[in-house]
């Protein structure tokens, strides 16, 4: 009997299976712009949000927040979630979640600063902590940082892993007077978030979301 | 001194130093002529003894597979044959159970009927009427002579009329008889009739068990013939075995596509179970789960085939003793039973899923519901019956299986059969090739130094016809 009892013991971890290390969540972390004139644009990421929640699937994450004068803060986060792996729970979790920023988008009040470097950070901690397989960092905004005096931002940020998004890169009325500026501002974004480890993509093309998620 | 200046052996004309060169080379050549034809020949005869010793190994082994298949294809064949005339036997015997073994109570029958008949027919049979007695007195009277006496003309009037009036009565009577004999022949009519269904009915028992014993011959005689191991008989065997390859190959590929949607109908609820977020490897556990279910049941189909003799693939649970082998048949089709019912269960909670992911999308997108509600409720009834028949319908699976298997050995070992003589004969081609390599070799090597050949050959021409000369004037 205690042979049995042995080899029972012996085989119990083999019969158990390996268990996958590996996580193969998504975690999806978008900022949105709420500066300025950039605020008549929530529709539009509301649309993009509502795409979202339609495509993650059960035990992915996703939280949206604003950008505002100091977004390195939880208390810009309008809504974060990480969705339950059954799929009834999470259809009624993604149908919470919309309702949140239904109210958000029709309550948001415009900011006098633009703090993206702040919003990039917390969504860095965000989705590590969510301990996602695959990081989307979504940012919804002309890309153009107004920082309030005594915020320090230009230092090097740790991106690794980070699939970074910038949506509906807008131009500005100076861009139409030198192009040069947009490409400027466009670049160094996707140098600084390079050098952090992280990928740059710019998607404009709000007809075709689904190229968000295939680089 | 670089490479390029020790080449040149006059300095300041590469061309002429070049041209001493190819004559050194060629003086070389032809004096390692002799050694160097024999190197080339030696390695072409040694790649070719190599490659036809190869060639040969693999002919070895290709006859020797080649007997084996026959005796796997004979082997299977056998038992196959086996199994037909054991069932033909079967029937059989449950024809002589079923009909015969009452043959005892149809003869009873029978004779009842023909007694019953023959008494009839007794009864039947016209009695003569009796011969009339009278008919002499009659005569005697009637042959008195009429002599004018009127007496005995009223006697005999009397006589005549009392005749008459006798004679109605007795026909009247024999009509009464004869009418009640045709009844009774009538009522013969359906005890003819019933007998005859009867021997008709046996009469198409034998006439069956009759064919049955034609086809038993028939399968015995093949089985003769297998017995005897005639390559007629293999050739057959193989030819029936491809045949059997190719469809129930074919039925296999159906029963793929039917575990296909059965996978599908309940990949999407096993999520609710085990959740949608976990992992083996690279594949979701729901979807391994669902596999892992459609799995249990085709096995939990095999055991049931195995059990109930239709297939043979596991020999243990057809050598179980009745009673075992009955429980193994509840058992399996329990557990067959009640994944059905969970498949059902998990095919309505898909049809519940897929509803409110249907209306997520919707609101997500702001787009209301509109158009004509189809019945809800025949997709969901659909999806709960196809869950419940797909496993049972996956038990069937067992009979193409094994016949896949078994004509795969034979089908895999005429295969390997084709490689090795395909190898074999590219083995006695390469050492062919190399062999006739060799002798293109010292062609080309001779025709490096056809000079001093060319040389060899007009001194061997000049010295010929003196030593010709000289032996002609010797003899």
């Amino acid at each position: 009997m205690k042979k049995y009892l042995a080899l029972i013991l012996v085989l119990l971890p083999f019969l158990w299976g390996c268990p996958d290390t590996t996580s193969h969540s998504r975690g999806v972390y978008m900022l949105l712009d709420t500066s300025g004139t950039y605020k008549k644009e929530l529709k539009r990421a509301e649309a993009i949000i509502n795409y979202l929640l339609g495509t993650l699937q059960p035990g992915d994450s996703m939280a949206v927040a604003r950008i505002d004068s100091g977004s390195f803060s939880e208390k810009d986060i309008v809504a974060k979630m990480t969705f339950d792996t059954r799929p009834s729970v999470a259809n009624q979790q993604k149908r919470l979640f919309k309702q949140k920023i239904d109210n958000f988008v029709h309550t948001a009040k415009g900011s006098a600063y633009t703090d993206i470097t702040g919003g990039v950070l917390q969504s860095v901690e965000f989705l590590n902590e969510a301990g996602a397989g695959q990081k989307y960092i979504l940012i919804f905004s002309d890309l153009k940082e107004e920082l309030v005096k005594g915020h320090i931002r230009d230092f090097p940020i740790q991106m690794d892993g980070c699939n970074v998004v910038a949506l509906n890169v807008t131009k500005l009325r100076s861009d139409n007077v030198d192009p040069r500026e947009y490409y400027k501002r466009v670049a160094d974004w996707q140098a600084r978030i390079e050098a952090g480890g992280g990928t740059w993509r710019v998607v404009n093309d709000l007809e075709r979301l689904e190229s968000i998620f295939e680089g | 001194m670089s490479f390029t200046k020790l080449l040149l052996i006059w300095p300041g004309s590469p061309v002429l130093s070049m041209l001493i060169w190819i004559v050194v080379m060629v003086v070389l050549l032809y004096l390692a002529r002799t050694p160097a034809h024999r190197a080339i020949h030696s390695l072409a005869r040694v790649i070719h003894n190599g490659f036809r010793l190869m060639s040969r190994s693999v002919m070895f082994a290709e006859e020797k597979l080649a007997q084996r298949n026959k005796e796997v294809s004979l082997c299977a064949g056998i038992e196959s044959v086996e199994r037909l005339i054991e069932r033909e036997f079967y029937r059989v015997d449950a024809v002589v159970k079923r009909d015969l073994s009452g043959y005892p109570t149809l003869h009873r029958a029978l004779s009842d009927q023909t007694t019953k008949i023959d008494e009839d027919y007794r009864e039947s049979s016209e009695t003569p009427p009796p011969p009339p007695g009278w008919v002499g007195a009659v005569e005697a009277v009637a042959n008195l002579p009429n002599q004018g006496d009127g007496t005995v003309a009223n006697i005999l009037n009397e006589i005549h009329k009392t005749t008459v009036s006798q004679y109605k009565t007795t026909l009247e009577e024999h009509r009464k008889n004869v009418a009640v004999r045709h009844n009774l022949l009538k009522k013969m009519m359906p005890y003819w009739r019933r007998m005859a269904q009867t021997l008709e009915q046996v009469g198409k028992t034998i006439t069956g068990l009759h064919e049955r014993a034609r086809v038993i011959d028939n399968r015995m005689a093949e089985y003769e013939e297998i017995r005897e191991q005639t390559d007629k008989a293999a050739r057959m065997l193989t030819a029936s075995s491809l045949t059997q390859f190719f469809i129930s190959g074919f039925v296999l590929l159906i029963a793929i596509g039917g575990a296909v949607i059965n996978f599908n109908l309940i990949a999407l609820p096993m999520s609710e179970m085990v959740g949608g977020g976990s992992y083996i490897g690279n594949f979701k556990t729901a979807n391994v789960a669902a596999l892992v279910i459609i799995l249990v049941e085709v096995a939990m189909g095999l055991y049931l085939m195995e059990s109930l003799r239709i297939t043979r693939l596991f020999p243990i649970i057809g050598q179980m003793d009745d009673k075992m082998r009955t429980r193994m048949i509840w058992v399996s089709f329990s557990i067959l039973f009640i994944l059905a019912g969970v498949e059902s269960a998990l095919a309505f909670m898909r049809d519940q899923i897929a509803a409110d992911m249907q209306a997520l999308r919707h609101s997500l997108a702001a787009v209301e519901a509109t158009g004509v509600a189809v019945n809800s409720w025949i997709p969901t009834v659909g999806q709960m019956v196809l869950g419940f028949v797909l496993p049972f319908a996956l038990t069937f699976v067992a009979i193409p299986l094994e016949s896949f298997v078994q004509s795969s050995r034979t089908v895999l070992g005429v295969a390997a059969v084709a490689l090795l003589r395909w190898l074999a004969f590219s083995l006695r081609l390469l050492g062919n090739v190399s062999r006739y390599c060799g002798e293109l070799l010292v062609n080309i090597y001779d025709l490096f130094i056809f000079p001093p050949l060319w040389v060899e050959n007009l001194i061997r021409d000049k010295k010929q016809p003196t030593e010709i000369i000289i032996e002609e004037e010797v003899s």
